[in-house]
């Protein structure tokens, strides 16, 4: 760890927010009641494809307690989405649904009873549509169309890149590995179902509350969706109560409830049952796999080459990012000279899939980790040793031109086959199994992984910044921070506070945060892509760094002597070895009002410009990387085929941790999201429907199945990072789920090449075993499917990091002040 | 039909006219103003709603106001006194065991339950007892630790008084 030289930074305080929280105050949106507020109920197409010939609404419209009712009729024909290349939601269908749970038409009641019942009453009249319901289904079927738009028949996204020649690289390697993995998807399944109040005032104004990871796009799709200028409309974001990726799409149920309000003229409400939410989705996508390496006799990675086909679900929403999601990112963990990577996200007609923790790197992690395992079984070599070798350099670039900053890797796998005695039980455990007269065996297993501190790149394409702070201190001594963050839990509120309260020497408790309202904060894209503790943090650090300045100028005044002579702390701004004449922050402020007038100062961030020169290198870049490595150990029962975790350590380059608490909070989080994933969560569909949309049938770990998780953090002070730090959110999930596979290998000698591994896919290989065939179960086919002709560009593998001459959004020469260090410090 | 409920809420008579089949979880959020109880299923499966009725943990999203007359309950916004946090909630905001806040209050009230009957509960104690509540955001860790972290605070103050 780094010598704490900070006040507030590296300390591990509560958040800001955990009294509200604790007490019951916080306001989610779905604790909003307003005076005359309407409840909405959306009604639901209950087909999996098709077409809508007539809807009759009469009988709703009459029941006694409706206010409105609309259709598709009675909203702009508009079609909306995330990514402005799959513009393809309508807020209610026109005339296609394809998808059970597509919404056709809602209902504005004095109760939400009353709502449902109309609902009920609604008259759709359906011609059905063959049901696309698997990859193979929509490939087999190119006449029926889910779409009109994509790169061929139902296939929404077609990639191929190549990065030097993978072909010559398997051809001199000692061994070439082909395997075949497939990732069930699965549903964030955060506690609070998704809720949202309208309200369109008789101003022509609209507010929006809504449990949303991003308010500022969904203020742009307002405006287009409800053909109304964006500058009359204010998102708020209401304290998040958990998301992890699911509340990041504009949804249908925000637009309809503006629209009812509209037609009302009454606040609505709409809050979204378990199953809808199931239905909403925008979870894990499903992927199918395919990976072939060429190792060295000593296990370096002479070449890559990776195939997935996503199951995308019905709609685009981030499925282009996340398509290209599933490839780009595992070069960035090992040394890989070369890559090729093609991609294919496919339409089906099930619920979308979209971003979930991790997005879209989980799957080709746990590819890539199970067969490192299977390698390093092959060549003889511990498996922990064979990745120590391969760990990519730090400030370089890889195959495909990512940059990479700093690298924690090395010193996270030391330190987990340190706590966890990872050798002493690898050898135990082999030895002991075969002879254990119990069906319990016990197995350990390793893996690592590498995720983005933020995407270097925007959703729409814009040179604006993607995260904004507005700072201003008032006579009292505090300081308010405004920025477009959202909390969804994982602190950014703290965050905030603690930056702010660093720079500025006061205490967090000095600093009222006031987040995500796009009437009062500065924009910040939203709570996604691990971005927000880096790029809030940075425009935090500016904008505080500017107030600072000014009050600095102020009282270096007052004391007659330099600026740059002063320091912030204790409450108090003074001249070092004379402190005593410290000035308080609050008479600091005064003074500093009596100067320059209000002292309100904004800050803005825009991560580094290191897109790779080719078409689809943006998506990947990232300010910097963070590191995981994870040792699982756990008993598989060889008679039940459950698993029985034990243990969980987990090794996690965090670059700086602003608040280990905090930090340990997230790890512990993706660990036990990684173990869900793994073991238990799938959602999955039977006769066109759910099969398990309730908490009960979909299964996800109590506190009875999580193990002890054993957290490391291992600091190396980023230069892109503000103080430091990289991400923690999402990263410490992808190792957990191919340790998992890993550990169970090292158990049973069998090998379970899809998740999640349910005690029946455990049994089964077990039957295989016995019987003298290979024990594997996984996947037996891929999808026939074309890939388009690679586009081939030369590897960057190992080119230095290119230096940043320039950062937008600096006005002042880079010194080496906290947040805005330069590289190779 | 609507009925008159009188049920006493943190100490406070509180009565509502509601529809017979209003669940307890929805006459304490919408007619008695006390949103810190959450709803996460509407199904009894997460715990995200647990209240306490005379001092046991009831889903009450499953329970009827009828059924809850004349008893004791408790709500998220009952368990702090005169101002004065309880250990457990002192403890969840110190730890971290709070993230996004939302299973928060359920698992409170059933923790306070765990500790009025086992005063220091093993782990694995506290284990069991929160097997009902589900928590997405903090893979439990810090939640074992906080309840761990009251029981011991709270074992302290009763040998000090």
């Amino acid at each position: 760890m780094i010598k704490n030289e900070f006040a507030i930074i590296g300390r591990p305080l509560p958040k800001v927010d955990a009294w509200a929280k604790v007490v019951g105050e916080t306001k989610y949106a779905d604790d909003l009641f307003l005076p005359r507020m309407a409840y909405a109920k959306l009604l639901r197409s209950a087909h999996a494809h098709a077409r809508i010939r007539s809807i009759d609404t009469a009988r709703a419209r009459a029941l006694p307690g409706v206010l409105a009712v609309v259709t598709a009729a009675d909203l702009p024909r508009v079609k909306f989405g995330i990514l402005p290349v799959s513009q393809d939601e309508e807020a209610l269908c026109v005339d296609k649904v394809r998808m059970v749970g597509d919404a056709v038409a809602a209902v504005a009641a004095i109760d939400e009873e009353t709502a449902e019942r109309a609902c009920r009453l609604i008259e759709v009249d359906y011609e059905p549509l063959p049901a696309l319901m698997s990859i193979f289904d929509s490939l087999a079927h190119p006449e029926v169309r889910i779409h009109e738009y994509g790169d061929g028949p139902n296939v929404h996204k077609n990639v191929a890149l190549q990065f030097g020649d993978v072909d010559s690289a398997f051809e001199g390697a000692h061994l070439v590995r082909e395997d075949v993995f497939f990732f069930e998807g699965n549903n964030h399944l955060p506690m609070e179902q998704h809720a949202a109040v309208a309200h369109w005032a008789q101003d022509g104004k609209l507010t929006l509350w809504s449990s949303t990871q991003t308010p500022h796009y969904v203020h742009r799709v307002l405006a287009k969706a409800l053909d109304t200028p964006a500058a009359h409309i204010r998102v708020i974001a209401t304290p998040v109560g958990g998301g992890f990726g699911g509340k990041t799409d504009p949804f249908s149920h925000e637009i309809v409830a503006c629209q009812l309000s509209k037609l009302t003229g009454r606040p609505v409400k709409i809050a979204l049952t378990r199953e809808e939410v199931f239905y909403t989705h925008r979870g894990r996508h499903p992927v199918l796999m395919w990976i072939k390496t060429g190792f060295t006799k000593q296990g370096d990675i002479t070449g890559c080459h990776l195939r997935t086909w996503l199951d995308g679900g019905a709609y685009g929403s981030y499925g282009v990012a996340s398509t290209f999601y599933t490839g780009v990112i595992n070069p960035v963990t090992y040394k890989i000279p070369v890559y090729r990577f093609e991609a294919a996200r496919i339409f089906t007609n099930k619920p979308p899939c979209g971003p979930k923790r991790g997005h879209g790197t989980p799957q080709p992690r746990f590819a890539l980790e199970c067969q490192l395992d299977k390698a390093s079984e092959q060549l003889g070599l511990d498996p922990a040793d064979m990745r120590r070798r391969i760990v990519a350099e730090p400030f370089t670039k890889t195959a495909n031109h990512l940059t990479v900053t700093t690298i924690g890797l090395g010193e996270c796998i030391d330190k987990v086959i340190e706590a966890s005695g990872w050798r002493d039980k690898r050898a135990r455990y082999a030895a002991a199994n075969p002879a254990r007269r119990s069906p319990k065996k016990r197995g350990v297993g390793f893996a690592c992984s590498a995720y983005l501190t933020g995407a270097g790149t925007a959703i729409y394409w814009n040179d604006m910044p993607h995260s904004g702070v507005l700072a201003r201190a008032d006579r009292s001594g505090g300081v308010t921070v405004l920025c477009g963050a959202t909390d969804i839990g994982q602190g950014s509120d703290s965050i905030l506070a603690y930056l702010t309260a660093e720079v500025l020497g006061i205490e967090p408790k000095d600093v009222h945060v006031h987040p995500a309202d796009t009437s009062l904060t500065p924009v910040d894209l939203g709570s996604y892509s691990s971005r927000v503790t880096l790029m809030c943090g940075m425009a935090a650090i500016q904008a505080a760094e500017r107030l600072r300045d000014a009050i600095f100028t102020a009282v270096a005044k007052k004391l007659e002597v330099s600026p740059s002579a002063l320091v912030a702390r204790e409450r108090k701004i003074g001249v070092a070895d004379d402190w005593d004449k410290a000035v308080p922050f609050a008479r600091a402020v005064e003074l500093g009002e009596a100067m320059h007038g209000i002292l309100a100062f904004p800050g803005s961030y825009a991560p580094p410009k290191r897109a790779g020169k080719y078409k689809g290198g943006g998506v990947g870049p990232s300010p910097c990387y963070s590191y995981s490595a994870c040792v699982v150990e756990l008993t598989v029962d060889e008679e039940t085929g459950t698993v029985d975790l034990e243990n969980v350590w987990i090794g996690h380059d965090i670059g700086r941790a602003l608040n280990p608490l905090l930090v340990e909070g997230q790890v512990e989080g993706s660990v036990y999201m990684g173990i869900g994933e793994a073991l238990m969560e799938e959602q999955v569909f039977r006769k066109n429907l759910h099969k398990n949309p309730s908490m009960l049938d979909y299964k996800s770990p109590t506190t009875l199945e999580t193990p002890e998780i054993h957290t490391i953090l291992v600091e190396t002070d980023d230069p892109e990072g503000p103080f430091g730090a990289k991400e923690a959110g999402q990263g410490p999930l992808l190792p957990v789920i191919p340790a998992i596979a890993n550990a169970i290998h090292h158990a049973l000698g069998v090998r379970i090449d899809e998740v999640p591994i349910t005690p029946d896919k455990i049994l089964k290989a077990l039957d295989f075993k016995r019987a003298g065939k290979p024990a594997r179960v996984g996947p037996e086919r891929l999808p026939l499917l074309t890939f388009k002709e690679p586009l081939v560009v030369e590897s960057a593998f190992g080119k230095p990091a290119d230096a940043i001459a320039s950062r937008p959004f600096t006005t002042k020469p880079e010194t080496n002040k906290p947040g805005s260090q330069t590289a190779g410090r | 039909m609507k009925v008159r409920v009188a049920l006493n809420v943190n100490g406070e008579p509180r009565e509502a006219l509601v529809p017979a089949h209003k669940t307890l979880l929805e006459v304490l959020r919408e007619d008695l103003g006390l949103t810190g109880t959450k709803h996460g299923c509407e199904l009894g499966e997460c715990g995200t709603c647990t209240v306490l009725v005379d001092g046991e943990p009831v889903l009450s999203c499953l329970a009827l106001p009828v059924e809850t007359q004349g008893c004791r309950i408790t709500t998220v916004e009952g368990l702090a006194e005169s101002g004065q946090l309880h250990p457990l909630q002192q403890a969840f905001a110190e730890l971290g065991a709070a993230q996004c806040g939302y299973c928060t209050p359920g698992i409170l009230l059933t923790a306070t339950a765990l500790l009025a009957e086992r005063p220091s509960p093993t782990r694995q104690e506290v284990k069991e007892a929160l097997a009902g509540n589900l928590c997405r955001c903090t893979g439990y860790t810090k939640i074992l630790d906080a309840v761990e972290l009251a029981a011991l605070r709270m074992g302290r103050q009763e040998a000090r008084s």
